[in-house]
């Protein structure tokens, strides 16, 4: 694997590879040294045409745990603000033979590009690339879902027969996105539920099973909900009435989680909107596995760059 | 050089129907028959080669004034040339915008001193494209530049009673509005067409509708006032319902589709390659097959190329921040070969007429571009035999952004010939300085 | 061509002599740890562990530990999967002996003491390997052999335990198509 575009074109055996080498990062959380020496030497720029703090910390978290050399180039306040094109910006970075490139953008298709432009010759990681997608979102959800499932035996396994609802504004959710590739890829069933307004068109013939009813969703007892943030610019283009009709219709209020069955783990990408598209109640709750996700994003990501940085071959060897 | 007033065609397929000579003199066909003798006339053997006559394009962007970077009117009449095309319709999306008398006439101008095609400038609907207030529409039409096609391309015409006054105002001088059909609400930020592709590549929506309901509002309008209009580079299946309906009432709405819609599909958009960005948007192939279907049975009257000139970096760069548009005068001729005539769909003869009588009928040229005695001698001399893998070397356009690098097209224009004189021969183009004086300017 | 170089008697005879050994220079069991390299280190760590019960009736604590992300050929050779590390004690001021199969470059043994450092500073760290086949390129040596091989670098040692590939076998052969040795 070079780079980390999409969940899309990840295969199973690469996908369960990169989980497993999670979990390995994970058992070093326990350790006192919490550093491995395996990208020693090695430039790892984090291209941020987005603020996102919390991605790019998880990231830079990662990087330093592999002992790699971090550069954030953040967009504002940069030679970016002053118009310089993604593709300057690409050829400068490949002058100064750097080793990785982790891009989050608000173009839909930019580590695409930057992969497969020719502008640099190196991989290319994608933190979230407009509506697209957000692979090592989707990445982490599955770690999470299969430790939270499995516990000690995950190691191998996918996520076979269990059932994942996905609620909430999937038309521009990059999560959603890269969630439905990888969790199908995995073998889980996906029920996504959400306003028609939001509903990207086209998705009859998606992996997915689609529901405008949440209380049906939940009904039926799944083994996780991963609720998505809800952007209030949404609202002011009529996607739906307002914020209170969204809570009521679409979001895990407090009375939903109270009927849900302690079975059902309870997700969310961050940063949330307490009172809107999740309850407190709901976000606090014993079956909420939110914090886990956190944790767990910086495992999976070493486990990513570990495996898009390592390797003359680029396969997956025993 | 030589230089001779007389051309004689020896050998001619005349729109795939008989073979034939063609003499031309003076700038017009002076006769067409079997062995003719023309001892002073410069020879063509044109032994396997479709004779049309001059491809006409109601629809190109030229870019001058304002955009000389993609494209100058000198560049695109040579590219139109390349192309076959004999008169070019240009656009009025200029900076500043051919909104008034002043800057069309500076656009024929540019053209006839080129002299590679006519160029007929299309005037604004509206002052600066602002969809707000009628540009100086009879002014433009009696200026020097003889404007009877307006449009406001690039944007839509979508003020419901704008739209009606300029159909009925153009009446007075026998002008017809060309609609870029887009409902502006229905695609904000729109990328592409809307539909799984566009829902998985995370790429704004162009919904098919957008287009539908303003070309059905707008035959409404015209049926309405009893005016004509022209629809512009219509992309979609259901378009071709409501124009069959149209025509079906007798509305006088007439049509035209681009190369581009007849061969790709918004599939193209995968890999982020925004050479494949253009407005409308590329559909899927069950739009493309109900388009050429609908020029085969003539509900789509016209091809015209939307020529849509920008430069490398505009193209080289984030789809959603790049330009919509792709260039198309070169690859027109060998694209509806392949699509439309290698297919069994069109006759040469309907090929003459889609690409060049009915257009010129649309934009209210003179002449019945019929290839008989006394006309003016506008013809391409066409190769359908050959066939190339199509490169940005086949371009001659200032502006490289093609969609068909690497895609199989049959056909090459060989000749093409400008009121009597070569504008391109053998394949390439004459001298910038032999035209000009041939057209009849002399610097 | 293909020749077998340990039979199924032989690897046992040849690991009871190594638990002896480890006995001998260790002055019994205490403060004995064993730490398996993966994939077939950890499964002979634990057969040397039984064994030593066996003599001296005390369990010695047994681990793995991955040395995956401490080696210096990551960029060079394929992609490798990393495996569980699993160091069950404390082993500061231990005896810890590192259990392979195969010792030839030396190079997973440097990554396994660069390894062992995280978790803090043994007393005596010791190697035990089942075939050792020379061609080091480290200053490595190890303490407990069970059978000596010298090969050729086109050769390949193949080493089955039956926990893991359904029988014991250790044989070599001409090294044919790609893979790690
Ligand atoms: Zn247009």
């Amino acid at each position: 694997m070079k780079h980390l575009l999409s969940t899309r074109d990840l295969d199973r055996a690469t996908a369960i590879s990169i989980l497993d080498v999670a979990l390995d990062m994970a058992a070093l959380g326990t350790r006192d040294v919490k550093k491995l020496p395996a990208l020693r030497g090695k430039t790892i720029v984090n291209l941020f045409y987005e603020d996102s703090t919390r991605t790019r910390i998880s990231f830079e978290a990662a990087e330093k745990r592999l002992s790699a050399d971090v550069i954030n180039f953040s967009a504002k306040g940069s030679s970016v603000s002053k118009g310089e094109s993604l593709k300057d910006t690409a050829q400068t970075l490949d002058a100064m033979g750097i080793d990785a490139v982790v891009v989050r953008h608000s173009s839909s298709g930019a580590p695409h590009l930057l992969a497969h432009s020719g502008w640099l010759d190196v991989p290319i990681v994608n933190a979230g690339d407009g509506t697209h997608e957000h692979p090592t979102q989707a990445l982490l959800d599955a770690f999470t879902l299969r430790e939270s499932m499995f516990d000690d035996d995950a190691r191998g396994k996918g996520l076979d027969g269990l059932n994942i609802v996905i609620v909430g504004d999937i038309l521009h959710s990059r999560v959603a996105r890269s969630n439905i590739w990888l969790l199908a890829t995995l073998g889980a069933n996906v029920t996504v539920v959400a306003p028609p307004t939001l509903t990207p068109p086209g998705i009859e013939t998606w992996p997915v099973r689609l529901s405008h009813s949440l209380d049906d969703a939940l009904e039926a007892a799944p083994d996780a909900v991963m609720m998505l943030r809800i952007q209030s610019e949404r609202m002011k283009a009529a996607f739906f009435p307002n914020a209170r009709e969204y809570a009521k219709f679409w979001g895990l209020t407090a009375a939903r989680y109270r009927k849900l069955g302690e079975s059902t783990i309870i997700m969310h990408p961050g940063p949330m909107n307490r009172g809107l598209e999740i309850s407190g109640e709901a976000a606090d709750s014993p079956q909420s596995v939110i914090l886990k996700q956190v944790t767990n994003g910086v495992f999976v990501r070493m486990a990513v760059l570990f495996t898009v940085l390592t390797g003359a071959k680029g396969d997956v060897h025993e | 050089m030589y230089m001779s007033n007389e051309i004689l065609i020896t050998g001619a397929n005349i729109m795939g129907e008989a073979t034939a000579d063609i003499l031309v003199r003076d700038g017009v066909i002076t006769a067409v028959g079997a062995k003719l003798e023309a001892p002073e006339a410069r020879i063509i053997d044109a032994k396997g080669l479709i004779a049309l006559p001059g491809l006409v394009d109601l629809h190109t962007h030229l870019r001058e004034p304002g955009f000389e970077q993609s494209e100058t009117v000198l560049t695109g009449s040579r590219a139109a040339a390349a192309g076959g095309f004999t008169t070019v319709f240009a656009m009025a999306n200029t900076s500043p915008v051919a909104d008034n008398a002043g800057v069309v006439e500076q656009v024929k101008r540019l053209g006839d001193e080129a002299g590679y095609v006519t160029v007929r400038p299309i005037g604004a609907v509206t002052v600066g494209l602002a969809g707000e207030t009628l540009a100086d529409l009879g002014s433009m039409a009696t200026s020097r530049a003889q404007v009877s096609v307006f449009s406001d391309d690039g944007k839509c015409v979508h003020d419901s009673l704008l739209m009606r006054r300029a159909m009925e105002y153009v009446k007075t001088f026998g002008g017809v509005i060309a609609q870029h059909a887009q409902d502006p609400r229905l695609t904000i930020d729109a990328q592409m067409n809307e539909g799984e592709v566009s829902s998985r590549l995370g790429l704004n929506g162009w919904p098919a509708v957008a287009e539908e309901s303003i070309i059905a509002r707008d035959v409404l309008l015209a049926e309405h006032i009893g005016s004509r209009l022209h629809i512009c580079h219509l992309s979609t299946a259901g378009s071709v319902e409501i124009i069959r309906w149209a025509k079906a009432r007798g509305i006088a709405v007439t049509v035209e589709v681009t190369p581009h819609h007849l061969l790709l599909t918004d599939d193209l958009a995968e890999n982020y390659d925004a050479r494949f960005k253009v407005n409308p948007p590329l559909r899927t192939a069950a739009d493309v097959q109900a388009l050429r279907a609908a020029v085969a049975d003539g509900t789509i009257d016209i091809v015209a190329t939307d020529h849509a000139p920008h430069p490398h970096d505009t193209k080289d760069c984030e789809w959603d921040q790049a330009s919509f548009g792709m260039v198309g005068l070169e690859s027109a001729l060998p694209i509806v070969n392949t699509t439309l005539v290698s297919t069994g769909l069109l006759s040469w003869s309907d090929v003459a007429r889609v690409m060049s009588q009915a257009p010129a009928q649309i934009g209210s040229l003179e002449g019945n571009r019929a290839l008989t005695v006394g006309e003016v001698a506008d013809i391409v001399l066409f190769d359908p035999s050959t066939s190339r893998e199509w490169s940005t070397d086949d371009v001659v356009s200032r502006s490289k952004n093609t969609p068909f690098s690497g895609i199989t097209l049959a056909g090459s224009v060989v000749h093409t010939i400008r009121h009597g004189y070569l504008t391109v021969t053998d394949g390439l183009l004459v001298d910038e300085k032999v035209v000009a004086e041939a057209g009849g300017f002399r610097g | 061509m293909t020749a077998t170089l340990l039979q199924p008697a032989d690897m046992t005879r040849a690991l009871t002599r190594i638990a002896h050994e480890i006995l001998e220079g260790n002055r019994g069991t205490s403060d004995l740890v064993l730490l398996g390299i993966p994939t077939r280190g950890v499964t002979l760590a634990k057969r040397i562990a039984a064994t030593l019960a066996q003599i001296d009736g005390t369990e010695v604590p047994v681990g793995a530990l991955d040395v995956t992300m401490y080696r210096d050929d990551l960029m060079s050779n394929p992609t490798r999967a990393t495996a569980q590390t699993d160091v069950p004690v404390d082993i500061e001021g231990k005896t810890v002996v590192l259990v392979d199969d195969v010792l030839y470059s030396g190079r997973t043994v440097r990554a396994a003491l660069d390894a062992l450092t995280n978790f803090g500073r043994p007393e005596t760290v010791r190697l035990a390997v089942l075939i050792d086949r020379g061609h080091r390129q480290l200053p490595i040596r190890a303490d407990y052999v069970g059978k000596n091989v010298p090969s050729a670098h086109s050769e390949r040692i193949n080493v089955r335990l039956s926990e893991i590939d359904g029988n014991d076998l250790v044989t070599i052969a001409e090294h044919t198509s790609g893979g790690a040795a």
